[in-house]
């Protein structure tokens, strides 16, 4: 089966004062009805290289690859209107914090209506019924209120199921999840989850989850791939994540404190020069 | 060290004054370090404050070493006795002040004599060395400053350290090596601490014993021991414990 997004090479570089930087140093995979996680330490390329697959990055960024296709299909730097027809309709994105990405100032509900009638053309009245149904796909009890609640009246963890509402009613193939529950309390965040596993799940789409929380992309996605300094370091099955080979991962893995597992001290990770440069462990 | 008896907190006049902590009530030894644990909004760190003067609206007792306080106002005694590090060290620096600055500031202000020779001391002793001193905030990373951050609290060579959430900020890597500095420093000096946290799985591994918050009151008062079995006593501390734990995906 072809994948819905294939990526091979794709590098993000900003021209600074000292040289280039550069931020997403030859990223590859295939994406296919999944949950991938994407993890890695803050600065390590992980959230670039979603925005690159979305065509966000802004200039001067530059964005390379040898391949980024969705569907079989070139997305790589296509003019910004072909790539807004994509965006929110065959692959959308939910950020960290609903507070800033959910516009102040519009009901939930028309916010809803009007990405959805973007990218459908559908009447109002059936947006309407779209957004609601919506709602209550995200468990949101009572979604006649919500529609017409102002982005301020609801809590951290129904701005975010309204997010995700928002971006899956125009029923996208890609979802790009970026540290979508990092903002949230942890009781909060597994209902957030469930919700997303079930949707994702029942639409089949693929899902790339960017966090940089090692035990619950393992415990929630099928596969990941661990980043760092701009480079996929290692791949692995998501339940395979604890018997990781890359130092790397050992490393981040062991400096976290458990419940389960009560150590003296914590271990501390040694960088190494190497593993900016060195081939991806398992790389085909 | 530290007794809080009937702890009420309120923010605003009523009809809407907000009652952000009842009724709290708990005792640290001297020694012996705290965790303090719930969700966003539970008034974890409005009890932290509260004790360390930043607050003025609250009632009940708070006695830190013998010496009862009152409202805002707060004795020099206690500035030596009490100190605060703060979750986000990308504000609690001044972006102007060179490290030389705010730990030379913070000592003066402490009275403290050989100033110079205390900068030298305090920067090796939160791992940063000589190197740092004339650096300016956006010169360091995250976890460098909160060394900083760390480092201006021991300036007055307290007793008290209130810890709110200090490594939230920080990539887990970095939060290893700062909790390993925490643990350091406690044992060294024989420090109390009081440590405000979200994540359950950095108080086991910090504290000896621990109260769980839920809208302002604690639930329930535990020691890490049960907190690792998931031993709770109340319906609402064990399903914390069973959040945190992580994800499990539905059958």
């Amino acid at each position: 089966m072809s994948p819905l997004l294939s990526v091979r090479n794709l590098r993000v570089d900003f021209p600074t004062r000292s040289g280039m930087f550069e931020a997403v140093r030859g990223v590859g995979f295939d994406l296919g009805r999944e949950r991938l996680g994407v993890v890695g330490e803050s600065g390590s390329g992980k959230t670039m290289a979603g925005r690159a697959i979305l065509g966000l990055v802004r200039p001067p960024g530059k964005v390379t690859a040898e391949r980024m296709e969705l569907g079989g299909e070139s997305i790589l730097n296509l003019p910004e209107s072909r790539m807004r027809r994509l965006r929110g309709s065959r692959i959308s994105m939910v950020m960290q914090d609903p507070k800033f990405s959910l516009n102040p100032v519009m009901t939930v509900g028309r916010q809803i209506m009007e990405g959805y009638r973007l990218h459908t053309g559908e009447s109002r009245a059936a947006a309407r019924d779209k957004a609601l149904e919506m709602l209550r796909a995200v468990q949101i009890r009572d979604p006649e209120r919500v529609f017409d609640a102002y982005p301020h009246e609801v809590s951290g963890g129904m701005g975010q199921r309204i997010m995700i509402a928002m971006m899956l009613a125009p029923d996208p193939e890609i979802l790009i999840a970026d540290e979508p529950t990092s903002a949230l309390d942890v009781s909060v965040r597994n209902e957030v989850l469930r919700i997303l596993d079930r949707l994702v799940g029942a639409r089949g789409m693929g899902l790339i989850f960017i966090s940089h929380d090692l035990n619950l992309v393992a415990q929630f996605c099928d596969r990941v791939l661990i980043m760092y300094a701009g480079r996929v370091v290692e791949e692995l099955p998501a339940r395979d994540l604890h018997a990781a080979r890359h130092p790397y991962t050992q490393g981040l893995l062991n400096s976290l404190p458990r419940l389960d597992r009560p150590v003296e001290r914590l271990a501390v990770l040694r960088r190494q020069q190497g593993w900016r440069d060195a081939p991806p462990e398992g790389a085909a | 060290m530290l007794t809080v008896e009937d702890l009420d907190v309120w923010f605003g006049h009523p009809p809407e004054r907000v009652d952000a902590v009842q009724s709290a009530s708990f005792t640290v030894p001297q020694g012996e370090s705290f965790g303090l644990v719930g969700e966003s909004g539970s008034g974890k760190s409005t009890i932290l404050r509260a004790i360390a003067g930043l607050i003025d609206t609250w009632s009940g007792r708070i006695e830190v070493a013998g010496e009862t306080i009152a409202g805002r106002h707060r004795t020099r005694t206690f500035h030596k006795t009490v100190q605060m590090v703060f979750q986000d060290p990308y504000a609690s620096l001044h972006p102007r002040h060179s490290v030389d600055r705010v730990l030379s500031e913070t000592l003066r202000l402490q009275g403290m004599d050989r100033v110079d020779q205390r900068i030298t001391r305090l920067l090796d002793q939160v791992g940063l060395g000589q190197g740092f001193r004339f650096r300016y905030p956006h010169q360091l990373s995250g976890g460098q400053r909160q060394r900083v951050a760390i480092a201006r609290a021991l300036a007055a060579e307290p007793r008290l350290l209130l810890l709110d959430e200090p490594t939230s900020a920080l990539d887990v890597s970095v939060q290893a090596e700062i909790l390993n500095l925490l643990c350091d420093i406690r044992a060294e000096r024989g420090l109390t601490y009081v440590m405000v946290s979200h994540d359950l799985a950095v108080v086991a591994h910090m504290c000896d014993r621990l109260a769980v918050m839920r809208a302002g009151r604690i639930v329930e008062q535990m020691d890490t021991a049960r907190l690792r079995a998931a031993a709770a006593q109340s319906d609402y501390a064990r399903a914390l414990i069973a959040a945190s734990t992580g994800y499990r995906r539905p059958a």
